[in-house]
């Protein structure tokens, strides 16, 4: 099982070509139009998608495969971005020593409280890591002040010893670089009406992505991964037949949490703060909402599901009633503001009514998450296709 | 003594939330086999029963005095709540300021009507489904009842007094011989969650109809075989504990004002309080509700912080109840009083 095979390769070639040109993808409508809004073509939106994806891909590693839903993903991912300003705080601004450390520390976390939580499983797990996630956070939050700055948050400041980073004169706070390379550094290009922004920020965590999509798919692909999906499929037989299922989960659960911590390990590259609050069950809850939606088990889905959520997130949140009288300005006065009114529930800050409609409707209709939708449209399409194809067929023969 | 008196009131009043929410998510559980992640928006609609009376009551008649001016010279204008007019200003005033007792006769018919719409429109079709898509599903709908009530309420917290009656405390402690007083209002949350929980304990205990719902938890298939309409049952059942969460919301809001987002707040430590007590047994529910509660209470007790400060240990009154679930979970596996194989697959 050393090579990958055809079709994996075209999805990872196909994932590759869309992180590369997303700034372009991202950024359809030109700058000064009315639908400028929907663009996500900017750094800090590409960013989060990236580094939500590789967070729901390792979720995915677990869920997806073994069928453990844990619910205290998030707490992996502020142990990560603790330990990544700590190094930024410690040893020097460059991201890879901060990321080394918050995958390691992530996948030390994740060894504890995986050892403790696979005993149990079902509901009990998802409530043990839930418990384990939340008493995390209360510590971060409160007693752990001296590690964590409490609800502040960890930051850089300029006092910072920074052992390895030369000097600092210029009195600014430094920023996050990888070997000299700035994160934050964007490069803008123009094109007619268009602004592209090419950030390295951003493709550093598109390159962190697809290798975690290739890693992903190995495991997916490799006997290790064949293990889980039978822990999924019926445990008691594999118990039966005198195989130990717990080093497999609970590798599934440190692989999971070292994406994890390597996602929060990116976030706090991006930008050098770590709050308690990205350790809430909230957050939790995201992860496995990004990945059911995407679609469980399946290796694109995750990551469609984590940019589908950031896109409606930021995009939906940035419409507000000013911009709702925008676009219906053109219609009669009360009409306009009826309509404005009733939009108004869903957009702006009542984005969150939409995301829940949203939520319930792909449940409801769609179980597999977008990835069965897509499939669905797939097989429409083909079997229209093929009813074409077997019409044409059926009208020369019967011509002839 | 008084202390430690004053901490187990507190704990048996904060345990009566978690058990009320507690009871209501095993009855669901219990029944239909769902796990009902909006169970909290539930709370939640309950104590803005409580605020739509409130605003209600308040609505008012304008009049025009003219033997009296404000102070730009205008003749005043008389604010007069209808209840007001229609039953006189002693009953008028009672009522406005009786609300929230009486949300309660208001909370219970709109309670069992919710929950049976959401029964019948939504849970229904989600028997059969995975128990996560149960619980993506019901967490939208938590989300989206929690956005409508955001938009129609507001974002802050809306107070809602207790009435005048009940406002100041009662020296409990004066009955055994200590001094401890403590707010009426607790008092009466807890008395009447006791009420409430043996009411539908009693209902499943000694009723033909709870009899039928207990036959139907332990094999739904054999008493849908043997002619009963098992379904319509449970789906009444789901009302009930639409309902009992409702109340459980109702009685709270003197207690905390209610927000949006208080039902989310109460959710997951319901869940806790769910799984350790074992998933599917009520008894277990309620006094795991009890339990955490009281444990919750004496935690953030200074004594006992003091004594951990003396351990260099951190403080654990914030982490208690999510200790103890673990705690629990890894020496009785399927929680204080659960079943084998449930929920575990």
């Amino acid at each position: 099982m050393n090579t990958i095979s055809k079709a994996d390769m075209k999805t990872l070639f196909f994932v590759a070509i869309i992180a590369l040109l997303a700034p372009f993808i991202l950024n359809p409508f030109p700058t000064d139009s009315g639908l400028a809004q929907f663009n996500a073509g900017y750094p800090d939106l590409m960013q989060r998608f990236a580094i939500y994806g590789i967070l729901a891909i390792g979720f995915n590693i677990l869920f997806g495969l073994t069928g453990y839903l844990s619910f205290g993903h998030a707490a992996f991912l502020g142990v990560g971005s603790y330990s990544a300003v700590w190094m930024f705080k410690l040893l020097s601004m460059n991201i890879i020593p901060a990321l080394i450390l918050s995958v390691i520390v992530a996948g030390l976390f994740s060894l504890l409280i995986g050892f403790i939580s696979l005993r149990r499983s079902g509901i009990y797990f998802s409530i043990l890591t839930l418990a384990f996630a939340q008493m995390s956070f209360a510590l971060a939050y409160s007693v752990l002040t001296p590690l964590t700055n409490g609800e502040t948050g960890l930051q850089i400041t300029l006092n910072d010893p920074r052992i390895l980073a030369a000097e600092n004169v210029s009195g600014n706070l430094p920023v996050t670089t990888l070997f000299g390379l700035e994160m934050r550094d964007t490069w803008a290009m123009q094109v007619g009406a268009w602004d592209f922004q090419f950030n390295i920020g951003y493709y550093i965590c598109a390159i962190f992505l697809l290798l975690a999509f290739y890693l992903s798919i190995r495991i997916f692909r490799s006997p290790f991964g064949m293990m889980l999906r039978a822990v999924k499929t019926n445990q008691n037989r594999l118990n039966y037949t005198g195989i130990n299922t717990r080093p497999y989960t609970l590798a599934a659960f440190v692989i999971s949490g070292m994406y994890a911590g390597l996602a929060g390990g990116l976030m706090a590259s991006m930008d050098p703060l770590a709050g308690a609050e990205r350790m809430q069950w909230t957050a939790s809850g995201e992860i496995v909402l990004m990945t059911i939606l995407g679609g469980t088990g399946t290796l694109l889905g995750p990551v469609m599901g984590a940019g589908f959520i950031k896109y409606f997130e930021n995009i939906f949140s940035k419409i507000n009633d000013t911009v709702l009288h925008g676009w219906f300005s053109w219609m009669p006065d009360g009409l306009e503001n009826i309509i404005v009114w009733v939009l108004h529930l869903f957009t702006g800050k009542g984005w969150h009514l939409t995301l829940g409609i949203m939520f319930m409707l792909i449940v409801i209709f769609l179980p597999g998450g977008l990835m069965e939708g897509m499939s669905r449209i797939g097989n429409w399409w083909k079997r229209r296709k093929g009813d074409d194809d077997a019409e044409s067929k059926s009208t020369t023969t019967a011509a002839e | 003594m008084d202390a430690i008196l004053l901490q187990i009131l507190n704990g048996l009043d904060k345990g009566s939330a978690y058990a009320l929410i507690a009871l209501g998510l095993t009855l669901i559980f219990g029944t239909l086999g769902v796990v009902n992640f909006a169970h909290g928006a539930l709370f939640m609609l309950g104590a803005f029963c409580a605020v739509s009376l409130q605003k209600l009551v308040a609505v008012s008649k304008i009049t025009i005095d003219p033997s009296q001016v404000d102070f730009l010279g205008n003749p005043l204008k008389v604010k007069t709540p209808y209840v007001i007019e229609w039953f006189g200003p002693k009953i008028g005033n009672a009522i406005i300021d009786w609300n929230v007792p009486l949300a309660i006769i208001i909370a219970i018919p709109v309670m069992l009507l919710i929950g049976y719409v959401m029964e019948r429109g939504l849970i229904k079709h989600f028997y059969k489904r995975p128990h996560a898509d149960q619980i993506l599903v019901t967490f939208g709908l938590a989300i989206v009842i929690q956005e409508l009530v955001k938009a129609n309420f507001g974002a802050n917290p809306i107070p809602t007094p207790a009435p005048d009656q009940f406002v100041g405390s009662f020296n409990v402690g004066a009955l055994i011989g200590l001094d401890a007083s403590y707010p009426y209002w607790r008092l009466i949350y807890f008395a009447f969650s006791a009420l409430i929980i043996s009411s539908v304990f009693a209902f499943l205990r000694f009723t033909t109809f709870g009899m039928v719902v207990r036959a139907g938890m332990a094999d739904r298939e054999t008493v849908g075989l043997l002619g009963i309409n098992i379904d319509r049952r449970f789906t009444i059942m789901f009302g009930i504990a639409a309902a009992v969460a409702g109340l459980a919301g109702v009685m709270y809001t003197p207690i905390n004002s209610p927000n949006y987002h208080m039902g989310m707040d109460f959710l997951v430590l319901s869940f806790v309080v769910v799984v350790v007590g074992g998933m599917g047994s009520l008894p277990g529910a309620v006094s795991a509700g009890f339990l955490l509660g009281i444990l919750e209470s004496f935690a953030s007790m200074n004594e006992v912080k003091g004594f951990f400060e003396m351990l260099y240990l951190p403080s654990i009154d914030q982490i208690i109840i999510y200790l103890v679930a673990i705690i629990v979970l890894l020496t009785r596996p399927r929680g204080l009083m659960g079943k084998a194989g449930v929920m575990e697959e």
